[in-house]
């Protein structure tokens, strides 16, 4: 494991038909020690989802450079796992099948892939579905096999993109829960996604707050209440003062980003 | 038992008819029942309610063989099995009086005298007002007029009451007199009459391929038969009666002298080769039109009245002695009835066309029958069966000599003594054109298996080398773009258009057919499995790169299962498609198959063959797509749930 480091990084989108460039992300600066938890908000366009496809090596950056530990990040790979909003599960495969794809891909023992498979459908709290189509899932329990799917490759890093935005207020405070006991239990580093502020600040040990045009991280918070989500229920985290004036400042924040490109445009 | 059950048709006819009725009946009872008492709690427009329901197939099913068996005059056989030969007898009496109502405005409008008198006095006036009078001398012309005036005059003297002969009018009046005789007979009943022992030796209606027995079998038919026998008689007296006024013979000798030395004329002068034809031409037309009028065959209007009169009589009489019979004729056999023409009498209408549902099974029993020396089977191929298969022919089939022909060293010669030892090439030449023996393995046959094969052997093909490519073509850049012109540009051709070229390359057996399948299933099947695999979600994809996938792997296990449903579906196309396209190919050309079978109906027109392969391709196409859903049910549980 190693810390995520992000050097001048930039991001061009050119339209192959009229030349225009949108500067997607600009001069992206940070760095990432291993188990750090990042959560990342920002309003649409600014380029958060950019920022988490060229960590995971969907993309390639235009320029700058990011590495993970000594290696240059250029293309996929098994130490950066990633969820994603539906889950993207195979429906054609069963949970198990699932769980197991990648360890099956690198043909890995299969009694000790069954072990890991056991182990990790018990964490995330779906011991006994081995056999149930995804097909027949919930919107929950697939999220549940998404992650069961990404922790059982072991990777460094964890990238979700939006991870609980198809979920219900009730089921998504149970996941927000479940995602900091894995981070807890597994010490991984972890990228979260959000549109959420609560949620931004309940998942950020630290929180960057980006901004369109070019995108570029506008503001860096650290915050305690991931820490704390780990002791208390998040709901009395939320009634905290402190909590609430930072979401306030920081809705104000995007809510005026957001203001700016509508006059904008 | 086959035959006692094809020689029972119409009673085995009956019995279903009554059961059809019953079912029909119950399953409106039955369909009426749940429709109340779902209808509370349900609501208009749910998709729930078109669930179940089928007592409503049964009442459909059952509503659909009773109209068959109504069109195709089905009921009438079952119920009334003399109504045809007593129909058959009542067209013998209309066949014999057919000569005279022909001269009646029974059957057409006018009397026939009318229509010869006003068509030949039109064409007189239009052929003297184009007399070509170049081409004639004044003396010829004078000649000309002469026949014109003599045709003219003959109409109007024909046409005269008063110029009918005494002998004609006698002999009208005892056509009249006999006819009312006949009337009189009708009238009187059947009483006494009996059908002969050779009628009664017929076999009954349909079962044999002139389908209504010819003598009568009932004694309403002999009555029917015996009339006819008189009635034609009277006939030939009515139409030898000729008007023969004194004076029209020597209008018609003076006539005919003038034209007979016109014609001299045109023989003897040296008219240059214009005019003589000309002349020829102009002096035939006239000839032709004097010839219709020398006959006397023109009476006067008011002299046929009597006969006509007759007739009505006759065809009321007809009508009486039906009796219930009309009523069978007109609601049982639609269409024009029973006609008798020559020494047959057939049934018009549309049983002609649609045969009874048992005559087709009767039919699809002949040709099931394995035996082809007993008359199954169709041109000597069974319709389904099995046979023993020689493994050297599918060797043949398979390994081509030229193979043989590329190995090493060359092959043997005969040595010095004339004789022969063959080497190793020799042997494999053998083996490779089936002249070893390998034994023998159970086959299946006939023509429904041929066509089966041709479909399966393309839809193989056609899977095999269009799944893989256009799986490809979903996925890379250069298969798509280097394959997609040459293969767009091929796939909107109908298949069709195609057949003549390719039976022309690769002949008429199977593999032209099977060749000319495979580019309609490729083309399906190459365009499903390209939207299934471009269609995969980008999402599913970046997954399978994160979990560490290879693009071998990405491609087995991601991209292939996701096209699956499209290609699934393809396949289905596929069939329907294969299906419609065997059948015109093996039409175009070829001696097996159910495409061959209605093809040959057609030419004969047996439309209970035609009717049979019809049956055969709707079960085969049916039991293909039960099939499909079947395997789209089982190998894709998840389709439109992910």
């Amino acid at each position: 494991m190693a810390d995520l480091v992000c050097s001048d990084l930039c991001m061009t989108f050119t339209n192959p038909q009229t030349g225009a460039a949108v500067e997607a992300l600009k001069d992206i600066n940070f760095t990432l020690k291993k188990g750090e938890l990042l959560s990342v908000l920002g309003p649409s366009g600014c380029g958060k989802t950019t920022l988490l496809n060229v960590v995971a090596g969907f993309l390639n950056q235009t320029s700058g450079s990011l590495k993970l530990g000594e290696n240059e990040i250029k293309a996929p790979g098994v130490e950066r796992g990633m969820v994603f909003q539906q889950g993207a599960l195979f429906e054609w495969l069963p949970v198990s099948k699932n769980v197991d794809f990648g360890l099956r891909m690198k043909n890995e023992d299969k009694a000790k892939s069954a072990e890991l498979v056991e182990k990790w459908l018990d964490i995330v709290g779906l011991a006994g579905f081995d056999d149930t189509p995804t097909y027949q899932l919930s919107a929950v329990m697939k999220q549940r096999v998404a992650l069961a799917r990404c922790l059982v490759n072991d990777p460094d890093v964890i990238l979700m993109d939006e991870p609980l935005g198809a979920l219900d207020a009730l089921t998504r405070e149970k996941m927000q829960s479940l995602i900091l006991e894995l981070w807890k239990e597994t010490g991984k580093t972890i990228i979260i996604i959000t549109h959420s502020v609560e949620e931004a600040l309940l998942l950020g040990e630290r929180l960057f707050v980006m901004a369109p045009r070019p995108g570029r991280i506008h503001k860096e918070y650290n915050l305690p209440f991931a820490e704390q989500g780990l002791t208390t229920s998040l709901r009395d985290i939320k009634q905290q003062p402190d909590f609430g004036a930072v979401r306030e400042e920081i809705l104000t924040m995007i809510w005026d980003m957001e203001e700016e490109i509508m006059s904008g445009a | 038992m086959l035959n006692w059950i094809s020689f029972h048709r119409a009673d085995i006819a009956a019995v279903i008819i009554i059961g059809l009725v019953i079912a029909f009946i119950w399953s409106i009872y039955v369909g009426r029942k749940e429709t109340i008492l779902r209808e509370t709690d349900e609501v208009f427009g749910d998709p729930e309610r078109t669930k179940g329901g089928w007592y409503w197939a049964v009442c459909g099913m059952s509503a659909l063989m009773l109209v068959w068996f109504f069109f195709s005059w089905g009921m009438a056989r079952a119920y009334f099995p003399n109504a045809a030969n007593e129909l058959c007898q009542i067209g013998k009496l209309n066949e014999a009086v057919s000569p005279i109502k022909a001269t009646l405005p029974i059957e057409s409008r006018y009397y026939k005298s009318t229509d010869i008198v006003v068509r030949n006095n039109e064409q007189l006036d239009a052929l003297y007002a184009r007399l070509p009078a170049d081409a004639f001398t004044a003396s010829e012309i004078a000649q000309l007029d002469s026949i014109y005036n003599t045709s003219k005059g003959l109409i109007t003297l024909y046409s005269d009451p008063a110029n009918l002969a005494d002998e004609a009018l006698r002999q009208f009046d005892a056509v009249a007199n006999q006819l009312d005789g006949i009337s009189d007979r009708l009238r009187a009943g059947p009483d006494g009459l009996v059908p002969s022992a050779e009628a009664s030796d017929q076999p009954p209606w349909g079962v044999t391929e002139d389908e209504i027995p010819i003598l009568a079998t009932s004694p309403r038919g002999v009555l029917f038969d015996n009339v006819a026998v008189d009635a034609a008689v009277i006939a030939k007296s009515y139409t030898s009666v000729r008007n023969m006024p004194d004076e029209a013979g020597a209008m018609i000798a003076d006539a005919k002298a003038d034209i007979a030395s016109l014609k001299d004329a045109n023989k003897s002068s040296a008219f240059d080769e214009a005019t003589a034809k000309t002349r020829n031409d102009y002096l035939k037309a006239v000839e032709r039109i004097f010839r219709r009028l020398d006959d006397g065959l023109i009476f006067p209007a008011e002299s046929l009245v009597g006969v006509h009169a007759a007739i009505d009589r006759l065809d009321d009489a007809i009508g009486d002695a039906k009796g219930s019979l009309s009523f069978v004729d007109a609601v049982f056999m639609p269409g024009e009835g029973v006609v008798k023409s020559r020494t047959i009498c057939t049934e018009q209408g549309s049983a002609r066309w649609l045969p009874k549902p048992t005559d087709v099974i009767a039919t699809l029993g002949r040709l099931a029958n394995p035996n082809t020396d007993e008359g199954g089977g169709f041109k000597g191929t069974t319709l389904l069966w099995w046979k023993w298969l020689a493994i050297a022919d599918v060797v043949d089939f398979l390994i081509p000599d030229g193979l043989v022909d590329m190995l090493p060293g060359s092959y043997g010669t005969h040595d010095a003594t004339g004789a022969f030892d063959p080497n190793y090439k020799d042997k494999l030449l053998a083996f490779a054109s089936g002249e070893v023996s390998l034994g023998y393995v159970p086959m299946l046959d006939g023509h429904i298996w041929d066509s089966l094969f041709r479909v399966l052997v393309a839809l193989a093909l056609g899977i095999l080398i269009g799944v893989p490519l256009g799986i490809y073509m979903g996925v890379s850049r250069f298969f798509k773009s280097f394959f997609d012109p040459m293969i767009e540009l091929y796939r909107p051709v109908p298949p069709l258009a195609w057949a003549p070229l390719i039976l022309t390359i690769f002949g008429i057996q199977d593999d032209g057919k099977i060749f000319l399948l495979f580019r309609v299933v490729f083309a399906i099947m190459w365009i499903s499995a390209r939207t299934g695999a471009s269609g995969t979600q980008l999402s599913k994809i970046r997954a399978s790169h994160s979990l560490g996938a290879s693009n071998r792997q990405i491609l087995k296990n991601v991209i292939l299962p996701n096209a699956l449903p499209e290609i699934l579906t393809g396949a289905r196309i596929a069939i329907g498609v294969c299906w419609g396209t065997l059948v015109a190919a093996e039409m175009l050309a070829g001696t097996t198959g159910i495409g061959f079978i209605e093809n040959v109906a057609r030419t004969v027109s047996d439309y209970e063959l035609i009717w049979v392969t019809i049956l055969i391709m709707g079960l085969l196409g049916l039991a293909f797509d039960l099939f499909m859903r079947l395997m789209i049910a089982k190998l894709i549980p998840w389709r439109g749930k992910g």
